[in-house]
């Protein structure tokens, strides 16, 4: 695990509110989660980065409790899930990958009950799923039933009726999976008024935007393991140049290019249609190219994403 | 509740109410429909009871004094629909929840445990049981099918039935790959309700067909009945007691810690 940065700062112990070492997830012989470090501190956004299969939702599910570790040590709020999942439980919102909402319930229903389940008196149960349809934007479909609402609409209203409990800290396992960028934004919008309201947040996602957007700190996971922490920034750094030159050419054309340019980037990367080259600066590398005579069907120059730094650390091979 | 002791730790949070809240809060909207279930019982006790009875005339009680035949079948039914109605919520419904309608999944994501699930969703279960006896004994009480004050205990029996079948049904339930294995439930639950001495005494089979039937859970639960509501109570029944005692406990368990492994992987 090289190239992974050492925490950094003085944060007092109380402030951490999940503390895994060496966590482990066994089903059968399939190793998971294979051996992973992860701190996260109070009103953090903290993100798991991964392809499909990388571990990140058995990760997700051991810190919301609902999956019993199989080897390491891991803290929620200071408690061991394992003996205090109740606890741990009635402080943390959940907001798992697929909608679970309750079909047999209205929309108003759905937190009302679900409040119940932690423990709030009815009349509680009763204002805050008023503030929360406010807060999702459902007031007006309070009273309908969950079926037929949007995929929009559902996955806000899980989001709702996952803070019931006013959470402490809450586990988004891929928000805005499936949903169009309208609701995309809106989502995002909501995610970070919380994030203000000083609610600490773990998600996880395959999204680079979506990281981008929310993550103050991230890890990228790949086959159970951590391959990379750090700021999205810093992770573009450490993992990526500052720019990145696009250049194009007719198909399996390509290659015979790489010859010419390889001294001018830091790295090149080679696709069927074109080739990457990482630099400092886009736009002299693509002039010193030019110069050497070629010429590409189409240039671009942009900032490096976490894609790139993505796609870097986890390959482009398909996962399943 | 000092019993629960022998869950596994963090399986039962004390709020296995908020699970019964939820299912009267999704049944008050077809309450037609849930009461309409008291009417399967009396419809087979007008056929058979009376109707058929008519032509059957007095069998032997349980006392030995000559009953009606309605008198006799009726405990029998009794008993038969207290199993009827747990083993269909304890499977369908369990089943349905489980692994379509993900409900489980998200209740867990709170402070409930499995056993809360599994206690809330019984005893709802017995809330349902509980009114369908209640009513089914008035109406034998109305038609003079009753003749012991000991009859007021056969609502409890019921209830304790009920619990035991429920309890091995969701068992079951979580044991169940597809809809096709709720044939083999069908399998034991149709000749148990026929021959556990439901329509004819127990004295018509030979030996050994009668020690497999008095295995049966069913006949534990008719002999109860039909003891309390014909007055002919003897310590014996004690023993029946016990047999469900053992089928709630077991099953209780092994439901809970199935519910466990299937929902906290």
């Amino acid at each position: 695990m090289s190239g992974v940065p050492a925490t950094v700062g003085s944060v007092s112990d109380d402030a951490v509110l999940v503390q895994a070492d060496g966590l482990v997830k066994r089903f059968g012989d399939f190793e998971a989660v294979r051996g992973v470090d992860v701190k996260v501190r109070r009103g953090e956004a903290f993100g798991f980065l991964g392809p499909n299969g990388a571990g990140k939702s058995s990760t997700m599910r051991m810190i919301a409790c609902t999956s019993p570790r199989t080897a390491g040590e891991l803290r929620v709020l200071g408690l061991d899930p394992d003996r205090h999942g109740p606890r741990i439980r009635g402080r943390l919102g959940v907001v798992p990958q697929q909608d679970n909402l309750d079909n047999e319930l209205t929309v108003r229903q759905n937190l009302q009950v679900y409040g119940r389940y932690f423990g709030l008196s009815r009349h509680q149960v009763r204002a805050r799923a008023t503030e929360l349809l406010e807060f999702a934007q459902l007031s007006d479909r309070a009273d309908d039933q969950v079926e037929p609402l949007s995929g929009g609409m559902k996955r806000r209203l899980t989001i709702a009726r996952s803070l019931v409990n006013e959470p402490e800290l809450l586990l988004l396992d891929e928000p805005t999976t499936g949903l169009d960028p309208q609701a995309r934004h809106l989502l995002w919008d909501k995610l970070f008024r919380l994030k203000q309201q000083g609610v600490t947040l773990i998600v996880t996602t395959h999204y680079m935007d979506e990281a981008e957007q929310l993550c103050d700190r991230l890890v990228v996971m790949d086959g159970g393991r951590i391959v990379a922490e750090g700021s999205p920034a810093a992770l573009i750094a450490e993992h990526s140049s500052r720019e990145v030159l696009e250049l194009r050419f007719p198909i399996d054309q390509q290659h015979h290019h790489v010859p010419l340019v390889e001294d001018l980037a830091e790295r090149v990367e080679v696709l069927p249609d074109r080739l990457l080259l990482y630099a400092t600066n886009g736009e002299a590398v693509l002039a010193a190219a030019t110069r050497r005579g070629m010429r590409p069907t189409s240039s671009l120059v942009r900032r490096a994403t976490l894609e790139d730094v993505f796609l870097r650390l986890t390959g482009r091979t398909l996962v399943d | 509740m000092t019993v629960l002791r022998i869950v596994p730790m963090g399986s039962y949070a004390g709020r296995a109410r908020a699970v019964i809240e939820r299912s009267a809060l999704v049944n008050r909207r077809n309450w037609l429909l849930v009461v309409s279930g008291v009417f399967e019982p009396l419809f087979y006790l007008f056929a058979l009871g009376i109707g058929f009875g008519g032509i059957v005339g007095t069998l032997t009680g349980p006392d030995g004094s000559p009953i009606s035949y309605a008198a006799y079948v009726a405990p029998g039914l009794l008993a038969a629909s207290a199993m009827n109605g747990a083993i269909h919520d304890s499977t369908f419904n369990i089943f349905l929840k489980l692994k379509y309608a993900k409900v489980y999944d998200a209740m867990l994501a709170t402070p409930l445990g499995p056993t809360d699930v599994a206690l809330g969703e019984t005893s709802w279960s017995l809330i349902r049981g509980g009114i369908y006896a209640a009513g089914f004994l008035a109406v034998m009480a109305a038609l003079g099918l009753i003749s012991s004050p000991w009859a007021l205990l056969a609502l409890p029996a019921a209830l304790l039935v009920a619990f035991g079948f429920a309890a091995v049904g969701m068992g079951a339930a979580t044991l169940m790959r597809s809809w096709q294995d709720f044939d083999l439930i069908l399998l034991v639950q149709m000749p148990m309700f026929l021959f556990s001495t439901t329509f004819f005494p127990i004295t018509v089979y030979p030996e050994p067909i009668r020690i497999a039937v008095e295995c049966f859970p069913l006949y534990h639960g008719i002999e109860l009945m039909r003891a309390l509501t014909s007055g002919a109570v003897t310590w014996g029944i004690l023993g029946h007691v016990a047999y469900f005692a053992i089928m709630v406990a077991a099953g209780g368990w092994f439901a809970a810690r199935r519910l466990g492994t299937l929902l906290l992987t």
